[in-house]
């Protein structure tokens, strides 16, 4: 008995050791992958740890609004925060003048997170139960250094420039060249620095690519030059320590190549936005007016392994808490019948008294 | 009617005739399966891989990879109960990796484009210990992969294809290949995949479940046979329709609303 207890701690011990000997943004995940941090605490949930090392993640644009960016500028500036360097390349003109735009992280917003626990003795209504779940899952991700590994990143303060001085910043263009050829020999050169050899892994790196295929780029009519592109970045990811995430706008391609493209994806990603006066949806939705557009998962990373991820909801509702914190909900319907469901919403929330008062949703 | 350790795949797929009496239900065959971005097929795959691996003694797989590294089939198979790198040493399982193939585009002659491909599978079957020459299995991940590969250019894909498929089944070796059937169902390009089903013997369809994503079936499976009755010399299609659940070290099948 004695034994084996010193044999189990002696083990637990070693693999504490490990961890802590990593670096801080890595996260160990199953089947012998490795994860990093989206920037974003709630995807990194939704996902089961953050991103995989080797995989490819598409998030397809909306577009009429800009939420992937929102995706974008947080995965960047989490990948600086933690020392990890970064390719980014963009159709725009003068991609490095984005990173003035990368979030910072900001003072914590735990306050809010933490405070339904106190709930726990009331019958809650279905539609919160979301809140018992999340506390649990945060003393998970507290035991790994959760601050280490994601940070709270505010959108409305911008990074502190020795952040992006670095020379472990890689910013392309990609607007005015007439094939990707260029951009992919830069990948190749970064991708090179984080070839996969055996044994433990020292740093990772970022590449993000930014409205690929988009109308302003020369090369957006050949298809099948894009998708050997993305093919052969696949390919090289897959073999180094490196996360690529690649934003597109499905709707300015053609719908076989799209499809395509999602197949190859490893994470497939999309974002919509809402519509402002949506009574149809904000009668349907709770908390409609604090959402500022919908997330939805597609497909989550299955490396090295044939088991499907099957996630609870793949909706999502995209919110900002306290105009600075990117969050993702699970989306509450408001129950059909709208009496019945008031008078349960509210001995839910106040437990005051039964009777319903007006609806607020 | 119960056979024993075989699962409704098996059955479908042909595995259940005599064990005995004929080699292996897939020779001289072409298995192609279809699947849609919300569920993958590449499960059918591995099924077949380790059903091949397990079920002879002496066999042998060509494995053509276009989605994956060998460390994910590796990982997968293994858990499946089967090493691929004790096959790959033994010579019964030769993985090319074509993760990184890209056919020139222009200028140059086509000639080592695919067609290389196509060479590189000759030889690996002239490498194999003629023991294990009685049961070879080539195996394509995925089609569309390699459509792109070959700069879209859909004849050579077609070509490349009916190569393997007049190599399988003169020398009675099976063909299984993996496509996407969503990337053709917007109807710009139907004709090509029209003409791979209309090759193929077997055509295992995965779809997700019409009512969305379910933590207890991952979706359903049309397996599409159609034998060839050589007595009679009439054809006959069998249709059979489960549902599937997949586990890390097990595929589970079964029939619609049998599971509670």
């Amino acid at each position: 008995m004695a034994t084996t207890r010193t044999r189990v701690s002696s083990f637990s011990h070693n693999v504490s050791s490990l961890k802590s000997s990593q670096h801080p943004g890595l996260k160990n995940g199953p089947n012998g992958t490795t994860f990093v941090s989206s920037g974003i605490s709630d995807l990194d949930k939704i996902l089961g740890g953050g991103f995989s090392l080797g995989s490819l993640v598409m998030i397809m644009e909306d577009a009429e609004a800009p939420h992937h960016m929102l995706l974008l500028r947080n995965f960047m500036s989490q990948g600086l925060l933690h020392r990890q360097p970064l390719l980014y390349a963009s159709p725009s003109k003068d991609p490095r003048a984005f990173l003035g735009t990368l979030p910072s992280p900001g003072s914590s917003k735990d306050d809010t997170s933490h405070k339904p626990s106190h709930e726990k003795d009331l019958r809650i209504a279905w539609q919160y139960k979301k809140y018992f779940g999340e506390p649990q899952l945060n003393i998970n991700t507290n035991n790994g250094g959760h601050h280490d590994y994601c940070n709270d990143l505010d959108l409305r303060k911008p990074l502190e420039r020795h952040f992006f001085t670095s020379n472990n910043v890689d910013c392309v263009s990609i607007q005015n060249s007439p094939n990707l050829d260029a951009l992919k020999d830069r990948c190749a050169e970064f991708l090179a620095q984080f070839s996969r050899n055996e044994g433990s892994i020292s740093s990772a790196g970022r590449i993000a690519i930014q409205s690929f295929c988009s109308p302003q780029c020369k090369y957006s009519d050949m298809e099948w030059h894009m998708l050997s592109f993305i093919r052969s970045l696949k390919g090289m990811a897959r073999s180094s320590n490196v996360v690529v995430v690649v934003t597109f706008p499905p709707s300015l391609l053609s719908p076989s190549c799209s499809k395509r493209l999602q197949h190859m994806a490893d994470t497939l990603l999309s974002v919509r936005a809402i519509p402002d006066e949506d009574k149809e949806l904000a009668k349907l939705l709770t908390g409609y007016q604090d959402m500022v557009g919908l997330l939805n998962v597609h497909k989550v990373a299955r490396l090295n392994t044939q088991v499907p991820v099957i996630l609870d909801a793949t909706t999502f509702s995209i919110k900002l808490q306290k105009r600075r914190f990117l969050v993702f909900e699970c989306l509450n319907q408001a129950p059909v019948d709208g009496s019945g469901g008031s008078s349960y919403g509210n001995s839910g929330v106040c437990s005051t008294s039964t009777k319903a008062g007006p609806l607020d949703f | 009617m119960e056979h024993q350790g075989l699962n409704l795949m098996d059955q479908a797929l042909g595995f259940h005739s005599n064990v005995t009496q004929q080699p292996w239900p897939l020779c001289g065959r072409f298995v192609l399966v279809e699947d849609c971005v919300d569920t993958s097929g590449a499960f059918v795959l591995h099924h077949i891989l380790k059903h091949s691996f397990t079920s002879r003694p002496s066999s042998a797989v060509i494995f053509l990879a276009f989605a994956h590294p060998i460390n994910h089939y590796d990982r997968v198979l293994r858990k499946l109960g089967c090493n691929l790198s004790s096959q790959r040493d033994n010579g019964r399982f030769f993985f090319l990796d074509m993760l990184m193939l890209q056919c020139p585009v222009e200028g140059k002659p086509k000639h080592d484009g695919l067609a290389t491909v196509f060479e590189k599978i000759e030889r690996a079957i002239s490498e194999l210990h003629p023991e294990n020459k009685k049961f070879v299995t080539v195996v394509i991940d995925d089609i569309s992969c390699l459509e792109v590969a070959a700069n879209g250019s859909s004849n050579d894909v077609l070509d490349f294809l009916h190569y393997c498929y007049t190599l399988t089944s003169e020398n009675g070796y099976a063909l299984v290949a993996l496509n996407h059937q969503d990337i053709y169902s917007d109807g710009e390009r139907p004709a090509f995949m029209l003409e791979i089903e209309y090759l193929a013997d077997i055509l295992v369809k995965v779809d997700p479940l019409a009512t969305g994503l379910a933590k207890d079936v991952h979706g359903q499976v049309m397996v599409l046979n159609k034998e060839t009755q050589k007595q009679q010399g009439i054809s006959s299609i069998k249709v059979q329709n489960f549902h599937f659940k997949i586990k890390e070290n097990n595929i589970e099948y079964f029939y619609a609303g049998t599971r509670t």
